[in-house]
């Protein structure tokens, strides 16, 4: 009986998303803010990856910034050699006038759009697998975790603006093609906000169903006790790294999608500060949940919009003060304070809904010793 | 040779700028599990400190005698009030704690650069402390022997008041199992507020150094930070010699790597190598062996 | 308990597959296929009908760039304040929009896009960083409004939607390297932040040094912001080249003089020649690092005429009397009066009306008189050697003859014909 009620509010939720972005939203909002609205939900779709490995899976990601950036340059790389064989050139423009006549052979297969795309889907899953498994097989401590994936991912921004050949500082920039659709007419840029909207829902689909297979408990049960799941015959490592990867794979497909819709990709997205500042939006909308991510980091991306604007200074102090007060005080953010607040409504009754059930955001099995294996 | 010296003299220094930037880290982040990212901040408070000193008293070096000591305590200062009002309240979940005080560290940066402003202030270093040493054909800066000398005698009076001071004892026997400390009648929550406060302190006199060779400006402490932490975390947490020999270490694997290829990429190599090394092991050089079951 | 499991997997995945398809399906016939001619023919809202004229401004007020910006934005109010109490811009006063790029390119683009299409202004004053100009870039072109870069920058870029009064490297970074070949200087040791502007400076300074017989003994680079230069200055010592050409930017001038100094290197002995150390910088550093040294600029606050004395008055006077004036600050400055001068000359606040009538447009500048090349977008500039004094400004040792025409891609000089495209 459960199971079809909770397949009917799944349709319906899904079904009024679908209405709210692709009906709604284009009708309501200019073509401004359209794309802002575009990025935002690139944004979303960082942040689903990130509440399968962080809220569930108890891993803090710090440094998705770097899978990021590679989905936003292998496709950057790709629009470029587009657009330069479009006007009949070799090499992209800002290698002509960098004095670079030949393409580096490393970017010569993304001359094709299916090697393109491929690549945006398995070189950050690899590398996320390999790093995954490096970390995790070695029981290497989720402080120690964070504190790696940071340093790759400041590593990674600072060799992204040493290469030329990606455009050093300034990136990858001025696309003026998407897979032969021209960028400069608005009805195509309607076109990559609808993509990037079609995307998000089934991110948020495949992952709601990772959420409530066996897989989706397993990784719970590794996050509130990695040893027991040992005992129990399970090896927490695969578990953990299936969902890092995961998490990898959202953000580079977000990446390769922001790039077109920005209109560029550079290390700026993909040291440490962004890598941070996906963070906040799951934070505060409920990392445990499906849609807390989602609404939160579109929230968050959008106040800073409006805000910034007014209150440059005032801004920064707001998004240390939401940090120290959503993490700190309320760890569940405002999707655990909706669920608390159901509860206490109906009291005694099953509080489970539609988007699935919310587990407490309990203390860290890391507690007690963060470090040492021995 | 001259060369050789020179690049040997650069990665004591470099080792000995690392060591100083992680030494208080090791403390709070070693030996108690605390991830606090506002460490680079209270290294930023430091060099502010020493910069306000010496703006009331203009000789350059008293000011950095005054500074120094001051420093440690505003450091300490502004570590016990982060640790009372908002780490206490989550041992239980170092993560977010990761979190919370990048926060702070985000709220401290603004407020330094509302009330200096965001450019680099000048902070003038003492006349004696101007120039270089001559030694085999390489010139030393005698900042760097002195901030050398200045990690040196850190390091000795930390080791020392942990091991033979009556705090130094409660400090280590509430890492090694904090139950049992509390049981022995020592106040867990009184050593943590203690152990905070040296760890900052220690990050506000290797700001107060800092100010010797580089700038002073609100984004200074995110240089070090992530360094620092890779320090503590290839040398093994629990145990300041770890710290001290990784620091070292990994100040002449940067300083060799840049000299032989690019500034860029010796911090890429250094990084991919500390990878590795943990893959080897995960621990980092020393640990901490306990009876204790976690 | 699998069973249902499984199945709902395959219908949801069913489900969102079959919307994806049928959504693509329908939106592929939507979009227009990509052409060789870009659609150019934005409308534009400027509203011209009253008696003030909306502009921009667009500087980072917040962030790391922040010291540098805030100083560009003063001089854009200064230039409006005085336009307007002159009687404005084809008799309408300026009403000058501001907005905060935080430093990250991303912001600047998505500030200038709600500049040209909500706030409908007529041309937009700012922009630092070559990332932020590089993402801007796109959107003036794509909704053909107009952007005056005020910095000095790598060149090889002329757009038409873009003026720029900043030097080009023809304009400051050659004539630099000419007075150091003037003073006899054989080697030359390079040292840069690892970024776009000091990669492409060096090229060019390499292919003078090899047509003009300039031994290059070292070329090294730091990321931006890296506070260590022990082993580069090492590197300098020991490589004893008879100058330093110095590309480094920001707080890494900080560390780097004080170690060139502490070191023992002077001056006299080995000088560098910066190219990104301004009046406000000086401070930053401590004079006593760096007096001696020298700058290539096209501006500085101690040129004697009384058209910069009256500017350096006027500014002292709206921002404080201890505030220096520098390049970047007078070619924004610049930027807002040739923008006037042009219109008047076109009689229209029109983007082609500015674009047709731009070449020729003249200013009496606090650098002396600058011209706009209509073909490339780029203003006619002294380039002045300076040097560092114990007072924190900069004086002028050596200056071109006169204003040198605006090469962006290097095109009069012979030597760097390999350089670019």
């Amino acid at each position: 009986m459960k199971a079809f009620v909770g397949r009917w509010q799944t349709w319906a939720g899904f079904g009024i998303a679908a209405v709210l972005l692709f009906g709604v939203a284009p009708m309501v909002f200019s073509e401004f803010r359209l794309s802002l609205l575009g990025k935002f939900l690139c944004f979303a779709i960082v942040a689903v990856g990130i509440g399968l490995a962080w809220g569930r899976g108890g891993m803090l990601v710090l440094g998705q910034g770097v899978f990021f950036g590679l989905g936003g340059y292998m496709m950057g790389m790709h629009l470029k050699i587009a657009d330069a064989q479009i006007r009949g050139d070799d090499v992209p423009d800002f290698m002509q006038i960098a004095g670079v006549r030949e393409l580096p052979s490393y970017w010569e297969p993304f001359a094709s759009p299916a090697f393109t795309l491929l690549a945006i889907v398995l070189v950050p899953t690899a590398i996320a697998a390999a790093l995954g498994l490096g970390v995790f097989k070695r029981r290497v401590k989720g402080a120690y975790f964070a504190i790696l994936s940071q340093a790759l991912a400041a590593a990674l921004a600072i060799l992204l603006v040493g290469q030329t050949s990606l455009g050093g500082s300034n990136g990858l920039n001025r696309f003026r093609t998407f897979f032969g659709f021209t960028l400069n007419d608005p009805a195509n840029r309607r076109m990559l906000y609808f993509i990037a909207a079609a995307v998000l829902l089934i991110v948020v689909a495949v992952v709601r169903q990772l959420m409530q297979s066996r897989y989706g408990e397993l990784l719970v049960a590794v996050r509130d006790g990695e040893e027991r799941v040992r005992f129990l015959g399970y090896d927490p490592a695969n578990i953990k790294v299936v969902a890092y990867t995961v998490a990898a794979l959202c953000a580079s497909i977000a990446g390769a999608l922001f790039a077109p819709i920005v209109g560029f990709i550079a290390p700026s997205q993909v040291g440490i500060l962004p890598s941070i500042a996906f963070l906040i939006g799951v934070a505060i909308g409920g990392r445990t949940t499906l849609l807390g991510p989602v609404l939160g980091a579109v929230g968050v991306a959008w106040a800073q919009t409006l805000f910034s604007e007014r209150f440059p200074s005032e801004w920064t102090y707001a998004q240390g003060l939401l940090f120290i007060v959503v993490v700190g005080f309320f760890p569940a953010g405002f999707a655990g304070l909706a669920v608390v607040l159901k509860r206490r409504r109906k009291a005694g009754t099953d509080p489970e809904g539609g988007s699935g059930k919310v587990p407490e955001v309990d203390s860290d099995p890391d507690a007690e010793k963060v470090g040492a294996t021995s | 040779m001259d060369v050789l010296i020179g690049q040997l003299a650069t990665g004591l220094s470099l080792g000995s700028i690392l060591l100083l930037a992680a030494l208080g880290l090791s403390l709070t982040f070693g030996q108690m599990g605390v991830i606090n990212m506002a460490h680079g901040e209270f290294i930023m408070a430091g060099c502010y400190t020493a910069y306000v000193v010496q703006q009331i008293v203009s000789s350059a070096g008293v000011s950095l005698i005054i500074s120094l000591v001051i420093g440690f305590f505003i450091g300490g200062a502004m570590g016990a009030l982060l640790e009372i009002t908002l780490i206490q309240r989550m041992y239980s979940r170092p993560l977010d704690t990761l979190l919370v005080t990048f926060g702070v560290g985000l709220i401290l940066q603004q407020v330094a650069r509302d009330i200096f402003g965001a450019p680099a202030v000048n902070v003038v270093a003492p006349p004696w402390l101007s120039g270089g040493v001559d030694i085999l054909g390489a010139v030393v800066p005698k900042t760097r022997i002195f901030i050398l000398v200045l990690a040196v005698v850190c390091v000795a009076v930390l080791a020392a008041v942990l091991k033979v001071s009556p705090m130094g004892r409660r400090i280590r026997a509430v890492v090694q199992n904090r139950d049992l400390a509390e049981t022995s009648g020592i106040s867990s929550r009184k050593t943590d507020i203690t152990t905070f406060f040296i760890g900052s302190g220690l990050a506000a006199v290797a700001g107060v150094a800092l100010t010797l060779i580089g700038s002073t400006s609100p984004t200074i402490g995110q240089s070090y930070l992530i360094d620092a932490f890779l320090v503590v975390v290839v040398g093994g947490l629990g145990q300041i010699k770890g710290t001290v020999i990784a620091a070292f270490t990994l100040g002449f694997l940067n300083s060799f790597i840049e000299y032989n290829t690019t500034a860029s990429l010796a911090k890429v190599i250094v990084f991919v190598i500390i990878v590795i090394f943990l893959q080897v092991r995960p621990q980092g050089l020393f640990t901490v062996r306990t009876r204790s079951l976690v | 308990m699998e069973k249902p499991r499984r199945s709902s997997f395959r219908r949801s995945a069913l489900a969102a597959g079959s919307v994806v398809a049928v959504t693509s399906l329908l939106l592929a016939g939507c979009g227009s296929k990509a052409t060789e001619e870009d659609a150019a023919n934005a409308e534009s809202c400027v509203d011209t009908s009253g008696s003030t004229i909306k502009v921009g401004a667009l500087n980072s007020l917040s962030g790391t760039m922040a010291i540098s910006e805030v100083t560009v934005r003063n001089a854009i109010d200064l230039a409006v304040e005085q336009i307007n109490g002159a009687g404005g811009v084809m008799g309408k006063q300026i009403q000058l929009v501001g907005e905060d790029g935080a430093s990250e390119p991303t912001v600047f683009a998505e500030k200038a896009e709600k500049l040209i299409s909500s706030d409908c202004v007529a041309a937009v004053f700012g922009g630092w960083t070559s990332s932020s100009r590089k993402a801007m870039l796109p959107v003036f072109e794509g909704a053909n409004s107009l952007l005056y870069y005020p910095v000095q920058y790598e060149g090889l870029e002329a757009s038409p939607n873009i003026f720029y009064t900043g030097a080009t490297t023809n304009q400051q970074i050659v004539p630099a390297l000419d007075y150091l070949k003037e003073k006899g200087i054989k080697s030359l040791y390079l040292v840069g932040s690892d970024y776009v502007f000091p990669q492409t400076a060096n090229r060019i300074i390499k292919a003078y040094a090899e047509a003009n017989g300039i031994e290059i003994k070292g070329e090294d680079y730091t990321p931006l912001g890296s506070t260590d230069f022990s082993t580069i200055v090492n590197k300098v010592r020991s490589a004893d080249a008879d100058a330093v050409f110095n590309t480094l930017n920001g707080d890494s001038n900080v560390a780097f003089f004080r170690e060139y100094k502490n070191v023992g290197l002077t001056p006299q002995a080995m000088p560098v020649v910066s190219v990104s150390i301004a009046e406000e910088e000086v401070g930053g550093i401590g004079v006593q690092n760096i007096d001696g040294q020298l700058t290539a600029w096209n501006y500085y606050q101690t040129i004697d005429t009384p058209v910069n004395n009256e500017f350096v008055k006027a500014f002292k006077a709206k921002f404080g009397a201890d505030k220096p004036t520098s390049d970047p600050m007078e070619a924004a400055y610049v930027s807002v009066y040739l923008w006037k001068n042009t219109v008047e000359k076109a009689q229209s606040f029109d983007v082609k009306a500015i674009q047709d009538n731009a070449g020729g447009v003249t200013f009496d500048a606090p650098e002396g008189l600058v011209t706009i090349d209509g073909e490339n977008h780029h203003i006619t500039k002294t380039a002045r050697i300076g040097e560092i004094r114990p007072d924190g400004l900069i004086y002028t040792i050596w200056e071109s003859p006169g204003p040198i025409e605006p090469d962006p891609f290097l095109k009069s000089y012979p030597w760097a014909a390999g350089l670019s495209g």
